[in-house]
């Protein structure tokens, strides 16, 4: 067997340990948290009180505009200064929470303002109060919608989960690194953990595919061509 | 029954409906007739608060709504009312992701709060009057636009509202399809289903309506029996425009 085959072989227990245990859990509560955040900052900017409106937009300006590698930084090294002091994971969770709604926010503001408004007389015309027609019939449309750009965004927090070894969070790429200072082989480690986020972004990329043949199931105005 | 009195209604700075007040018996058919812009959609989106009349009185049955300037309604005063009515509208607007049943069934399931059992049998009866019990588990994107109508139409009577207003409901049908949903709406007006359309197909309104309501720049020009305004209309202003719905008619056919 070839040296970087055993190489390999030989790191990737390590490697898929590191995803299992770090870096699947960090982006799905990420992502699960972040799309509620951005749900609420969404219905807030189309629906909420003028004041409530400006602290929304100032947020999504905020995590938007600085960099999520400093975000993290912020998070993690410098909340301590003002005797906020999180463990490396958390502090994680927290930064991506926060940059994921920012960014949702937008795509689910884009999503429910793209139902037409005849939608919600309909469902106002048969009794509906306005969290009924949200909730039965606005938000069920406007998810078909926002499927593919939160897609996007989910995958790319897939990867952007790497950042988190620069705060010590022993996830994949960390535990590559650990490797690579054993062993002085960085170009083969790093191509295998390259290969192993691109296998996980192909998963939820297929994932996608069938999320969105469900939603697409009724047809109508966003017909799915296979 | 239905009174609307004194209604008003402006936005921003156009005033289009200048005190409007109309009587609906129960069991008749209202057509709402006049130009486009003369405020017969807006009149009839007063009815179930689809717009909040500037000023006037809405009354449906026992419910009585009083509309001032300034004055907020309770939203709930105003879902208790609109409870009252059902709507079918000119593009149909059915719930795209619900079945042809599940659509019937929202209100009643939703709103209502029936058990889904019993909703479903409700909604299969009102199909099968509207001759669409064969596509109930179709999704709307498959159906024509006569038969969403059709669906739409038993959506709106699930309820059991003491009126069905009806906006355009044939306007975005070719002559064919809009024949079985004038055909639908004959046969509920027949049964006694009190009804209040705004239109400008002549067929629908002389077929159906035994009162017409003729509405030109927020006012009411000319109302009577259809009849009556249909064959000898008094006003100048209403012959001319029954005379352009006569020829439109003529050329269709």
């Amino acid at each position: 067997m070839p040296h970087w085959l055993q190489l390999m072989l030989d790191s990737l227990p390590t490697l898929l340990w590191a995803a299992l245990i770090f870096t699947v859990p960090l982006t799905l509560l990420s992502f699960a948290f972040g799309l509620a955040a951005g749900l609420v900052t969404a219905l807030i900017r189309l629906f909420g009180p003028k004041p409530l409106v400006a602290v929304a937009r100032f947020y999504v300006w905020i995590f938007r505009g600085t960099p999520l590698l400093v975000q993290l930084f912020l998070i993690f090294y410098g909340l301590p200064s003002v005797g906020i002091l999180l463990d490396a994971f958390p502090a994680a969770l927290i930064g991506f929470t926060l940059n994921i709604g920012a960014y949702t926010s937008e795509i689910i503001r884009a999503a429910i303002g793209s139902v037409p408004k005849g939608q919600w007389e309909a469902a106002y015309s048969i009794g509906m109060s306005w969290s009924q027609a949200m909730r039965r019939t606005i938000l069920p449309q406007a998810g078909r919608v926002a499927v593919p750009p939160l897609s996007n965004t989910f995958i790319s927090l897939v990867k952007d989960t790497s950042l988190a070894a620069a705060i010590t969070v022993p996830e994949m790429f960390q535990a590559a690194q650990r490797i690579v200072a054993t062993t002085y082989e960085p170009l083969i480690l790093y191509v295998e953990a390259a290969a192993l986020y691109l296998a996980l972004s192909s998963v939820l990329s297929a994932l996608q595919t069938r999320l969105e043949a469900r939603l697409n199931r009724y047809g109508g105005f966003l017909e799915a061509r296979s | 029954m239905i009174g609307l009195t004194n209604i008003e209604k402006r936005f921003g700075d156009n005033l289009v409906l200048k005190g409007v007040t109309v009587a609906i018996e129960e069991g008749s058919v209202t057509a709402l007739v006049g130009p486009s812009g003369g405020g017969k959609s807006t009149l009839l989106r007063c009815i179930n608060l689809l717009e909040i009349p500037t000023s006037g009185t809405v009354r449906i049955g026992d419910e009585t709504l009083e509309f001032r300037p300034g004055i907020k309604v309770a939203t709930r005063d105003i879902r208790r009312l609109r409870l009252q009515t059902g709507m079918v509208f000119q593009n149909f607007q059915l719930f795209p992701h619900r079945t042809a049943i599940e659509n019937v069934m929202e209100g009643l399931v939703t709103v209502l709060k029936w058990p889904v059992e019993r909703a479903r049998e409700r909604a299969m009866a009102l199909l099968e009057k509207v001759g669409m019990a064969h596509k109930a588990d179709a999704w709307p994107a498959t159906l024509s636009g006569g038969q969403q109508q059709r669906v739409a139409i038993a959506r709106a009577l699930a309820p059991s509202p003491k009126v069905l207003l009806c906006d355009e409901p044939t306007s975005a049908l070719d002559p064919e399809l809009a024949q079985e949903v004038v055909d639908v709406l004959g046969q509920l007006a027949s049964e006694g289903t009190t009804m209040v359309m705004a239109t400008h197909d002549l067929r629908l309104a002389s077929k159906i309506a035994q009162e017409v309501v003729f509405l030109d720049a927020g006012v009411v020009v000319e109302k009577g029996p259809a009849s009556v305004v249909f064959s000898t209309p008094e006003h100048q202003r209403t012959k001319r425009f029954i005379a352009t719905l006569k020829q439109e008619a003529g050329e269709s056919q």
